[in-house]
């Protein structure tokens, strides 16, 4: 299909910009003017529309079909969510605008924080991070901030990671000015102790992991490795990514951690719009509040509603204003369609989870024999030694069954790994289809092979080549100039 | 257990439990330790219906004063610019909005090609080679920035100057220990910067951050600045609103390395300060050190045009700890809002949007020298200028609230010794009848 710019047709536009009558001219002095206009599209208003509208028709979300994309928690985005987003009080509200006339966004921040805290297990939280992985450099800048703040910080350099751990973690790790120190998986799945044990003291500064792991298995020996933690005087972060299996059953705080941070965009249904917005608030034990980033919203011993920017130690913002906040409305309003039922939530989660594991642990390997909480990865080693078909032959083959795919290759202690995440979203119909789909691939993979090496056959396009991509990188329109892309 | 959001039948939770070879629920949880299970409910007010949420956050809403129930003249980073109903129409499409990130290329067509499109506008915009597929907001993409030149330069030291946005400036020093960069600030003189100045300060710098307009609204010398950071060796960071650049000259035309900026202005609404989008654009130079998702054309089994994520080797889920920065979210639906309205807007309607900011602005501007006010700076400007109003700003801005108007942001917020000093925003939305209501209240 055409790109925006190859709809383009000098002359035409969708917009009228009013100008009052008698306004009178300003000139930019000629040092700052612009020389040549920027080359945007050229289309009439239902030109325009048609274009997204078959861009969007060519896109997959949650609204179109299933979507177990693992350690992603592609769970249903509630529509009221947008309306309310919409409300002329949030949509149009100045950030700068007074306290005094942002009473009902301050209270909804300091509504969501309290809510938070309770889900967490913690004592404070900040809603600024814009994502998981500011979150995690959030997190860490805290950490750096803690110890500074005891003269230890030359001493604590080490953060500990396991390997199943999200790419995000290692290089967050490295922006915070951290080194790492890796710890293996054991046989069970969870983190190996001794390793563990060996590897962990009084130069460690924290622990980053996710619980449950991103191998969908909740760590059987957490205390344990509190234990040592404690022991060594260093922190615990939880990587809130695989919150959704745990909401209401138990909470990262009451596991020992002092630092969560929460995905938004995960847990609490931000939809995420092809790749964000999301939303990365961090809870934290009391002894880190003070290093927490710069304003939070609080309640005043009056009942009203402000921001506190008296926080001598913060680590200082690191974002702008107080976080993103339509993402706060969305989930704010999503967790009081749940309260307590929150629990619930998860335990469809876990229970949709198991049920699709039980259906195709057999015909795919897997490579950690236990009940799995939100998520579990499969591997299709066995498929690709018998037959030639790979993880990612499986994943082409499901979208011609309508489904999307589970994340593939990661995690990476698990070799051509399937991993899926069904949310507590679907009924038992969906996840039936799914299952009966990802049998008849592997069936398929042993009488066809080629039906999955060629597939997808009906999407709008077929298998499309990542290499040449990035081997000769073409990354905007050349505007008919036959001699882009050649520059690199 | 029944909610709106949850499908399965006691019946079927018998079905699946006995599939799986457990007998309860609860079983499915039994790796858990006793130790850390919460065992008692959640301490949260009750479920609402939908019908209830709606009435309780429609209270919330009404408890704020927003721009449509206070004429607003409050900029500072974020404006009250008008946004056509075509953003709403498209990002509300489900298969835009219930999307995840494009891992899947075959599924996810319409939000890389949109991509595509976005990275081609800001490319445009900015004349420059190479755009990322959006940053968080304007203060991180700066910080973003600081990581591209300490590693494209080997150097450690960056100069921004004092005119920059304050919360661009603070994101960039609270990220900075942990990048090992020290940051060194540049004042201004009368409003705007001294390229000499710069000159001195960028001596074994890595790069110069500068924001054009400037946090005061006034139009800095900045191919002056940039050849005055080039003079000292070090890299030129633009910071440059996007809505600006239909009248502006694009910083790829006078010499900067990096132009990167807050995006809201350009198709989002204001919404308390997010999500919006930030933008990066870098010379060529610098593609494989880019932060963030990039997404590139390439072809399909048949050789017909498609597009992926590209260079991912940069990214942390494949290069983990040396990975080019650890973004994975970006602002992507906020980043196709900006497309649409870019593409809504075309060439000509940019430059008639830039062109009302500045006469409507020009116009206050006027308007208030003529009721005996003083501007701080005689400077040009864009769409935003300071203004003194002869006693503490703070309580001009409650007074004027009082009568039904926001007048502007307190400099005295950031800057020492301009506690009278107001910044004053005007969009192309602002009329000139509601420029002589300003005039009145401030006068």
């Amino acid at each position: 299909m055409k790109l925006i710019y190859e709809r383009s047709q000098a002359g035409r536009r969708a917009s009228v910009i009013p100008r009052p009558e008698g306004l009178p001219r300003t000139e930019v002095p000629e040092e700052f003017r612009r020389t040549e206009p920027p080359r945007l599209p050229e289309v009439p208003e239902f030109e325009l529309v048609r274009h997204f509208t078959e861009l969007s028709t060519r896109n997959f979300g949650v609204d179109t079909g299933f979507y177990p994309l693992g350690s992603c928690t592609m769970k249903y985005n509630p529509r009221v969510n947008e309306r309310l987003v919409g409300l002329p009080g949030f949509a149009f509200l100045h950030p700068h605008q007074e306290e005094e006339g942002a009473q009902g966004a301050l209270e909804l921040e300091w509504r969501l924080q309290e809510i938070l805290m309770e889900v967490t297990g913690l004592d404070a939280v900040s809603l600024q991070p814009a994502a998981g992985s500011q979150g995690e450099l959030t997190g860490l800048m805290l950490v750096r901030a803690y110890f500074t703040d005891r003269g230890e910080i030359e001493q604590r350099r080490k953060v500990v990671i396991p390997d199943t751990a999200h790419g995000t973690n290692p290089a967050s790790v490295t922006m915070a000015g951290f080194e790492i120190t890796h710890v293996k998986t054991d046989p069970r799945g969870n983190i190996d102790v001794e390793d563990l044990r060996a590897k962990v003291d009084e130069h460690t500064a924290a622990l980053m992991i996710t619980n449950p792991s991103t191998l969908g298995l909740f760590d059987e020996n957490i205390q344990e490795i509190e234990k040592i933690f404690n022991a060594a005087g260093a922190l615990m972060y939880y990587d809130g990514a695989n919150l959704n299996a745990v909401c209401g059953i138990s909470r990262p705080g009451d596991m020992g951690f002092d630092i969560v941070h929460i995905n938004l965009h995960k847990t609490f249904s931000q939809p995420h719009g092809g790749g964000g917005p999301g939303g990365g608030p961090i809870a934290v034990r009391k002894m880190l509040e003070p290093f927490l980033p710069v304003p939070a919203a609080i309640r005043r011993k009056d009942g009203t509603f402000g921001l506190d920017y008296d926080r001598p130690k913060s680590i200082g913002k690191v974002r702008g204003f107080t976080g993103p906040f339509g993402v706060f409305v969305r989930s704010y309003a999503y967790m009081r369609m749940y309260g307590p039922q929150l629990r619930d939530m998860s335990e469809t989660a876990v229970l949709n989870a198991n049920y699709v594991l039980a259906r195709l642990k057999g015909p795919y390997d897997l490579l950690f024999d236990r009940l799995c909480m939100h998520e579990f990865v499969l591997s299709a080693r066995n498929l690709k030694r018998d037959h030639g078909a790979t993880a990612l032959d499986v994943a082409k083959r499901l979208m011609d069954y309508g489904f999307h795919p589970p994340t593939i290759y990661f995690p990476l202690v698990v070799p051509e790994a399937l991993m899926i995440e069904p949310t507590e979203t679907e009924t038992k119909e969906t996840l039936d289809a799914f299952c009966d789909a990802m049998l008849a691939i592997a069936r398929e993979a042993a009488e066809d092979v080629q039906v999955l090496k060629d597939a997808p056959h009906d999407r709008s396009v077929r298998r499309l080549d990542e290499v040449r991509a990035a081997k000769d990188p073409v990354v905007k329109y050349a505007f008919g100039d036959a001699t882009v892309p050649a520059k690199v | 257990m029944t909610h709106p959001f949850l499908a399965l039948t006691d019946s079927d939770r018998e079905e699946m439990l006995r599939t799986i070879g457990v007998s309860s629920v609860d079983e499915l949880f039994r790796d858990l330790p006793a130790g850390v299970r919460l065992g008692r409910p959640l301490d949260l007010e009750p479920a609402l219906s939908e019908q209830e949420l709606s009435a309780h956050l429609a209270e919330l809403a009404s408890r704020n004063v927003d721009t449509t129930r206070e004429l607003s003249f409050l900029g500072a980073g974020v404006y009250d610019h008008y946004v056509p109903a075509v953003v709403d129409t498209v990002l509300q499409r489900g298969e835009f909005l219930t999307a995840y990130t494009p891992y899947q290329p075959e599924m996810s067509q319409g939000v890389l090609q949109s991509i595509f499109e976005y990275q081609t506008a800001i490319c445009e915009l900015t004349g420059m080679d190479v755009s990322n597929a959006s940053g968080y907001d304007g203060e991180t993409v700066t910080a973003d920035a600081c990581y591209v030149v300490k590693h494209a330069t080997g150097k450690t030291r960056i100069v921004v100057t004092e005119a920059t946005n304050p919360q661009v400036r603070q994101v960039v020093k609270t990220y900075a220990p942990g990048f090992g960069l020290e940051i060194v600030e540049v004042p201004h003189r009368g409003g705007t910067t001294d390229p000499d100045d710069v000159r001195a300060a960028a001596e074994g710098a890595a790069a110069v951050i500068f924001q054009q307009p400037n946090f005061f609204g006034c139009l800095e010398p900045a191919p002056e600045l940039v050849a005055a950071a080039s003079d000292a060796d070090a890299l030129a960071i633009a910071h440059v609103d996007p809505l600006s650049l239909g009248v502006l000259e694009a910083p790829g035309r006078y010499g900067c390395a990096i132009a990167l900026g807050e995006g809201q202005a350009a198709g989002n609404l204001m919404s308390y300060g997010g999500p919006h989008y930030g933008f990066l654009a870098a010379r060529q130079e610098f593609i494989r050190r880019m932060p963030g998702r990039i997404v590139g054309e390439t072809v399909d089994a048949n050789g017909d045009r498609g597009f992926v994520l590209t260079l991912q080797t940069r990214e942390q889920h494949i290069r983990r700890e040396k990975a080019t920065s650890n973004i994975t979210t970006n602002q992507t639906l906020l980043a196709l809002g900006g497309l649409v309205y870019l593409t809504w807007l075309g060439p000509q309607g940019l430059r008639e949007v830039g062109e009302a900011c500045l006469d409507l602005s020009a116009l206050a501007k006027q308007k208030l020298q003529e009721a005996g006010l003083e501007l701080a700076f005689d400077r040009p400007t864009f769409k935003e200028f300071a203004v003194r109003v002869g006693r503490n700003a703070r309580d001009v801005i409650r007074d004027a609230r009082a009568q039904g108007l926001h007048p502007g942001y307190a400099l005295g917020r950031d800057y020492e010794g301009m506690d009278d000093v107001l910044l004053v925003a005007v969009t192309e939305k602002r009329t000139p009848a509601e420029i002589d209501r300003l005039v009145e209240v401030l006068s």
